[in-house]
């Protein structure tokens, strides 16, 4: 099934979160599309905790109440929110509408694409050792998609976070495990913790100190990793590696899809924020023009401007009055103020 | 105050600076390049560096939070730091380090 809609913000961070405020004031309807699985991006995920001085008027704010109080401000214009999916693909239809779809296989149409992206989207850390692209997804695993192919096999689970810890705890039922982390302390939940440490009691699993030093690719299916700990180096064979070194941002998809890139960032007007792709906008951390600054608060701008330009594309006949919040009562029935 | 500079290719580069910035800070501004990603609250692992070794004992120690970051860094070491969390000082004039691989 196709869903419709007239915009498509890809990014449910700061930026683009008040973007559904600044469209929804000119009746334009949003859906959302985030690769994490709350909406709030950055803010929420890297520093929810940390406080924020230069939010205007708000002297102090943490990353968690900025997300929390966009979201209530964004309400009254019910957008639509797909999380835990990236957007995949984008293609131009004879209607001049945007088919966006995820890799969830959630297929939505709109008139135009904000790309509100922040850095990117998070994805797993690669090791960065040459000459192992090609073992990646069939002896090295950055993911886990379907756990019956490690069935009875030799593996390697690398990290000291929550992944690396649930995945040994888990794997370790039906596989043989080796963990390998850096050091002896782990900043995973104390009870996956201490449920490792038991099964490494019970000999259920090994676990090894030490970090990756090389990768090399055997006949047999399998590959020979050697790890060094205090400078002695020990080699074994394994069926697959998993490394979970935590998540880093990347432009992912967006990097294909035509549009003029200036160092990985996306090009835009300073009038409208439209990319190098009529009806394509770039918003906040992700777009670059002379004098651009990364701040949120040039990010809420941005977006007050980029929907002034979304009107003409949703409404063609139709023409934009500016208002204020303060005093018109069109706005203030949208925002549900009797 | 100074801050000698190894890059990943081995060139050496002297870098000015003061107390009010980051070691990140000042090699990000300098153009080398440092991904910092997280903007220095150490949240990511990207502005890992060598100390050296003659200048470990003057630095601040390292914090959990830190160690913690550290874990999602390749080939770690002792003399491992991000250089988001430490700020020049006087003591800290004339640091050398060295960029860890990204």
């Amino acid at each position: 099934m196709i869903e419709k809609t007239d915009v498509i913000i890809i990014g449910a961070g700061p930026v683009g979160l008040f973007a559904i405020f600044e469209l929804g004031l000119l009746n334009i309807s949003c859906h959302v599309i985030d690769n994490l699985d709350k909406p709030g991006g950055q803010c929420a995920e890297l520093y929810p905790e940390k406080p924020i001085y230069d939010i205007p008027s708000r002297v102090s704010i943490t990353g968690q109440q900025l997300t929390d109080d966009l979201l209530e401000q964004a309400k009254p214009f019910n957008p639509v929110y797909h999380l835990n999916q990236q957007v995949e693909k984008i293609n131009k239809l004879d209607t001049d509408e945007w088919l966006v779809e995820t890799n969830h296989n959630k297929k939505v149409k709109a008139k135009c694409i904000v790309i509100a992206a922040g850095a990117g989207s998070f994805v797993p850390r690669k090791i960065p050792l040459e000459n192992i692209a090609h073992l990646e997804n069939i002896n090295i695993l950055y993911a886990v998609r379907n756990k019956s192919i490690l069935k009875n096999k030799d593996l390697l689970i690398i990290g000291g976070g929550d992944s690396a810890l649930d995945w040994t705890n888990e794997l370790s039922k039906i596989a043989n495990v080796t963990l390998m982390h850096r050091r002896k302390e782990f900043r995973a939940a104390p009870d996956s913790v201490s449920k490792m440490l038991e099964l490494e009691k019970d000999k259920k699993i090994h676990f090894l100190l030490g970090q990756i030093n090389e990768i090399q690719d055997l006949k047999n299916n399998k590959i020979n990793v050697s790890v060094k700990y205090n400078d002695k180096i020990k080699t074994f064979e394994v069926d697959y590696l998993l490394p979970f070194f935590g998540l880093k941002m990347d432009l992912g998809s967006i990097s294909n899809w035509g549009l003029n890139l200036n160092e990985n960032l996306i090009s835009v007007d300073t009038e409208k924020f439209q990319t190098s792709v009529p009806s394509i906008f770039a918003i906040g951390d992700i777009n670059t023009y002379p004098g651009k600054l990364k701040l949120i608060l040039s990010g809420f701008h941005e977006a007050a401007l980029m929907a002034q330009e979304c009107f003409k594309y949703c409404f063609p006949d139709k023409k934009n009055v500016f208002r204020y919040t303060t005093s018109s009562k069109d706005l203030h029935r949208k925002l549900n103020i009797v | 105050m100074k801050l000698k500079v190894t890059d990943r290719e081995g060139n050496k580069h002297e870098l000015e600076g003061d107390s009010e910035s980051t070691i990140m800070e000042i090699l990000r501004d300098s153009g080398l390049e440092i991904e910092a990603s997280c903007g220095g609250c150490c949240a990511c692992a990207t502005c890992h560096v060598y100390v050296d070794e003659k200048w470990l004992n003057k630095i601040p120690p390292i914090d959990d939070d830190e160690e913690s970051m550290l874990d999602q860094a390749f080939d770690v070491r002792i003399s491992s730091r991000l250089s988001c969390q430490i700020s020049l000082s006087e003591e800290l004039d004339g640091i050398e380090l060295e960029l860890a691989p990204e």
